[in-house]
This record gives C-alpha cells, structure tokens and sequence, in this order.
C-alpha cells in the first residue's frame, strides 16, 4: 500500500479526523478523566505511550498475523503494553495511579487504539505507524487535556490542582486558583458538563471549518472573477 | 342557489403560539401573586430576574444564530420559560441564580437544541435541575412563609439582599428561612423518626401550602377552559402520584409521607398544570399523554421517597422528556377506517 505523507498523517491525527473531535471514539475515558488537567495529561500521556507502541508491535508482526486471528492478536498487544505502563505509573506515580484507577486498565478498550492497530499500523511500514500512533494520541491528549481544564476550571477554578502526583514535588505550587471558590460550577465536574464540554468543542472545530471553507471559496472566487454564490452559506 | 364551499377547518381557534403562551402567562398570575403574598417579594424579584435573562440570551443566541428575531421573541414562550424556573427557585435565593438558571435553560436547553418546538427537554426543569445539583447551598435558602409569624422583608429589603446578600440590621439569616416541608420529611426519612409530625406540619400554620395550590389550580382551570392544556396530562400525573404514594404509604404509613402530603407539600399541582404540559416536551397523543403524565406522578414520588433530592417532580419530568419518542410511537391512535396503528404498516413496508 501507498506510504501517505507525514505532513498528511500529522493534519489527520491532530485536526482533520482527529480521534475525540471527529471520530468521537473513546469517550468513555476522554469523559470520565477530564475532571481536572492534572488526570486529563496522565491518561492522556498513557494513551499516547499505548498507542505509539501498540502501533510500532502491530506493524512489525502484520507480515506473519493471518488474517482469522488478528483481532486477538492485537488484544494481546495491546493489553500487554498497557499492563507495561500500569505497572511503571503504580511505582513512579502511584497517587496519580490511585486517582485514574480503574481507567488506566481500560485503555485496553479503548476503540482508538484498536481502530489505529487494524485501520492503519496492520498496513504500513514501522516509521509510518509509530508516527500515525503519534499524532491519533496527540490529537486525543490535546482534546483530553483542553476539556480537562474547562472542566477544573469551571468545576473547581483552579488549574493543574495537584500536579505534584505526575511532575513530582517541584510542581507543588504550579497549581493556581483562578476563579474564587464561590464562583465554581459544580455541574461542570459532573458527567453532564463532561458531555456538554466535548459538545461544545466539537461545536468549535465545525465553527472553524465551515469559516475556512467559506474564506476558501471566496478566495477561490475572487481569482476566477466570478461572484462567490454560495459564500454566505 | 349556490353556495361558498369552505375547506376545513370551519371552525377556527385562536390557536397561535402567542395566544397560546398569553393564556400560559395570565394563568400563571393567581399562584405567582399567591406566591409573594406567602413567601415574600423574593418570588417576584426572582420572576423578573430570571424573566429579563432568559429574554436576552434567546435574543443573545438568535442573534448568533443568524435567526429573524420578531418571532422568537413576540412569541412569549421564553417569558414562560423564566417564569416557571423563578416559581421553582428559594424566595431567599441571591440574584445571580435566577440569571444562571435562566440562561442555561434558554442558552443550552432550548437554542442549542434548535429553538422552540425542537427542544428534547422543558428548558425551564433542565435550568432548575442545574441549579439544584451545581448549587445545593444557595437552593436550599427558602424563607420561612409569612403566615407564620416570622420576620419578612419589605420589597427593598429583599431586592437589597438578593443583589447584595445585605440583610436589614439586626436581621439573622437564620431568622428568616426554614425547612420546606419535603425538606423536613427528607430529614425524618433518612435520619429516623416520626413522619406523621412532619407531614402534620403542612397542616399548621393555616396550610399556606394549600393555598399556594389552589391557586395555581385556578390558573391551570383557566387554562384548560381556554384550551390552552388538555386534561390528560395534569390528571394522569396527579393519578400516578396518588396510586404510588398511596402504596407505599399502605406498606409502611411509618416511613412514608401520606398522598395528600405528597400532592400539596411541594410541585406537584404546578408542575402537572404548567410544566409536564409543555407542548413541545410532552407527547402528542392522547393515550400517551395519559401514559407520560402516569410516568411523571409515578416517578416524582419515587425519587422523592427514595432518591437525593427532596423533591422529584423535575427529575421526572425529564426522565419522561426522554421517553416521549418511544411513548409516542407506540401510542399513536389509529387512522380511521384501519385496523391497528398508523404508521406501523407503512414503516414496514419502507
């Protein structure tokens, strides 16, 4: 199969298909961790790590997996790096471990990484999935920290509260309050407001789509010298 | 001789979203000014309140939509919705609660959703619900009614504490507010103790929460006489609270409220009357209207006897906002002349 291009790969991972914005798979971690940043970026570093490696084995075995027990196969891969780096988070981070619980083991399920191991890295070369494992995992992470923060911010009004438990005790104090504690909205931090969060920035990145759509078109217009028809659309 | 041959329909209704939403208004008059006769100026700033937010941020979100203005804002429904949310809010609550519920119910609940008629959920009960579960401190300040003798505040007096928190000198808060009665039932249902004293209570200090009722009732006879709302909703829902109160109440009357309690003692005449009858969220037909209003009387005592919160009359209003697609779909009655429902057959086929 045609290697796609690195640039593309990188534009799909973080904005075009992104992973939580478009194909809107893995929800449940990306609504149920994003109560503060600091839980946001370590789920968000774990599935990156999972989908880099669990994309780099895949690739590397997709010669010799007949295609009947594929799926297993990659199962296998993939709950195998994810007890890797729950075993590495449980001895170096271990009150971060004790905070995302039990959805750190349920990376496994998490349809992003499947998705990437059989629409991608089972065909195309080791660099190329490694670096589409990237960019699926950076797209992912973003969105998950982005609503992570809404979320602390609005629910708590605070930001990156306790990220003593992921960068250790020099980040004691980068946690700051920004909104006084009278001024928080609880629903926030409830799985409404994680659901009315996501809703929001998908909202966004249609909002930004259409508006660069429609400036395409009008520029594209302008140099044909035709009046743009549908530029109010 | 001939005659003008006339097409259907021959007789004519003022049947308009606005004139509809005008007898919603004026019937909803006698319970807001029993409301502030009760419980105080409070009811009233928080009506204009939440009135004034919700106009503006439908005017807000229209704009932003793009949308024309004159019919979403002529139409009345959005007074509606602030009003029915400031009914439901402590008389003693600060200024901003109003406006924030208010908001959330117009900006997400209603112009999210695509605007009046495309709304899943009664915008007024999902403001109210957010509020409930984001701010449980500023929702419990109720006031104590004023037929009981306790202090009240003059108009200036509650509009200086709603915007301010400032109360009159010499004026404990403490003085002022009180357990409403769902409130003190709550505390004797978990923590032990005799539920017919608290249910009694409603009973004493004149039953000012009976008063409140009928005149909401009054408001909701207009209503119906005006065919603004059919009979279907409000007395299946007040059916659905008697059966389910009435049975629990039988197994254990130690534990549980009685059914005259559960009718008066919190939103159940307002809620079947104003807000379970919202013509957009409630369902079309007529035998699934009476299943819809069952569902909400069922439920509403069932969360109030065994859920968090004190009250549920909200809770299941949009418990069955949620199941009116389904209800109306096995509901629908059949097309003259055939044999089970309409649509089914032709569902099928295609």
């Amino acid at each position: 199969m045609a290697e796609p291009r690195l640039s593309e790969l990188a534009l799909d991972g973080l904005w075009k298909n992104n992973p939580a914005l478009v194909q809107v798979l893995g929800l449940c971690p990306l609504l149920a961790i994003s109560n503060t940043t600091v839980n946001a970026i370590g789920l968000a570093i774990a599935t990156l790590v999972t989908l880099v490696v669990s994309n780099g084995v895949v690739s590397l075995i997709r010669d010799w997996v007949r295609p009947e027990v594929r799926l297993p196969v990659y199962v296998m891969v993939i709950a195998s790096v994810v007890t890797i780096i729950e075993l590495i988070m449980n001895a170096h981070f271990h009150s971060l471990y004790n905070t995302l619980g039990i959805f750190i083991p349920l990376i496994v399920t998490n349809c992003i990484i499947i998705a990437r191991a059989e629409g991608f890295a089972s065909r195309h070369a080791f660099g190329f999935s490694v670096f589409d494992g990237f960019v699926m995992g950076a797209g992912f992470g973003l969105v998950l920290i982005t609503l992570g923060a809404m979320r602390e911010l609005i629910g708590f009004g605070t930001l990156l509260a306790g990220a003593e438990q992921l960068f250790g005790p020099m980040a004691v104090d980068w946690g700051v309050r920004i909104l006084p504690e009278r001024m928080t909205f609880l629903l926030a931090l409830m799985p409404p407001g994680a659901f009315i969060g996501l809703g929001l920035l998908v909202a966004f990145k249609q909002a930004v789509d259409q508006r660069t759509a429609r400036r395409a078109r009008a520029a594209r217009a302008a140099r044909s010298g035709e009046p743009a028809a549908d530029a109010v659309g | 001789m001939k005659f003008p041959v006339q097409t259907s329909p021959h007789v004519e209704a003022p049947s308009s979203v606005a004139d509809v939403m005008t007898t919603v208004l004026w019937a909803l008059v006698p319970g807001t000014v029993a409301a502030i006769w009760l419980l105080g100026w409070g009811v009233l700033i928080n009506v204009l309140l939440a009135v004034g937010a919700a106009w503006l941020a439908e005017a807000l979100m229209l704009w932003l939509r793009a949308r024309p203005f004159r019919p979403a804002l002529t139409d009345r429904s959005v007074l509606i919705t602030g009003w029915i949310l400031a009914l439901c809010l402590p008389n003693l609550a600060p200024w901003w609660l109003p406006v924030v519920g208010a908001v959330f119910a117009v900006v997400v609940a209603k112009q999210l959703y695509g605007g009046i008629g495309y709304n899943l959920f009664n915008p007024a009960m999902v403001g109210y619900v957010v509020l409930l579960v984001s701010f449980p401190e500023a929702m419990t300040r109720w006031g104590a009614p004023i037929e009981d003798g306790a202090a009240s505040l003059s108009f200036a007096e509650a509009l200086q504490w709603s915007l301010f928190g400032v109360l009159p000198g010499g004026m404990a808060f403490d003085a002022l507010s009180q357990a409403t009665p769902l409130d003190q039932w709550r505390m004797v249902l978990t923590q032990g103790g005799e539920v017919a004293g608290a249910g009694a209570s409603i009973w004493q200090g004149g039953g000012w929460s009976l008063w409140l009722n009928l005149a909401f009732l009054a408001g909701g006879a207009w209503m119906l006489w005006r065919g603004a709302i059919r009979w279907h909703i409000p007395v299946a829902m007040i059916v659905g609270v008697l059966v389910m109160a009435t049975l629990l109440w039988g197994i254990d009357p130690e534990r549980f409220a009685d059914p005259l309690f559960h009718l008066v003692g919190g939103g159940v005449i307002f809620g079947a009357l104003f807000v379970a009858t919202d013509p957009v969220t409630a369902s079309t037909t007529p035998r699934g209207r009476l299943v819809f209003g069952f569902g909400i009387g069922v439920l509403a005592v069932l969360i109030r006897s065994f859920g968090n919160y004190p009250d549920g009359v909200a809770f299941a209003i949009l418990l069955m906002n949620l199941a009116v697609p389904l209800i109306d779909y096995y509901t629908q009655p059949a097309v003259f002349g055939r044999k089970g429902r309409a649509g089914a057959g032709e569902e099928k086929g295609s």
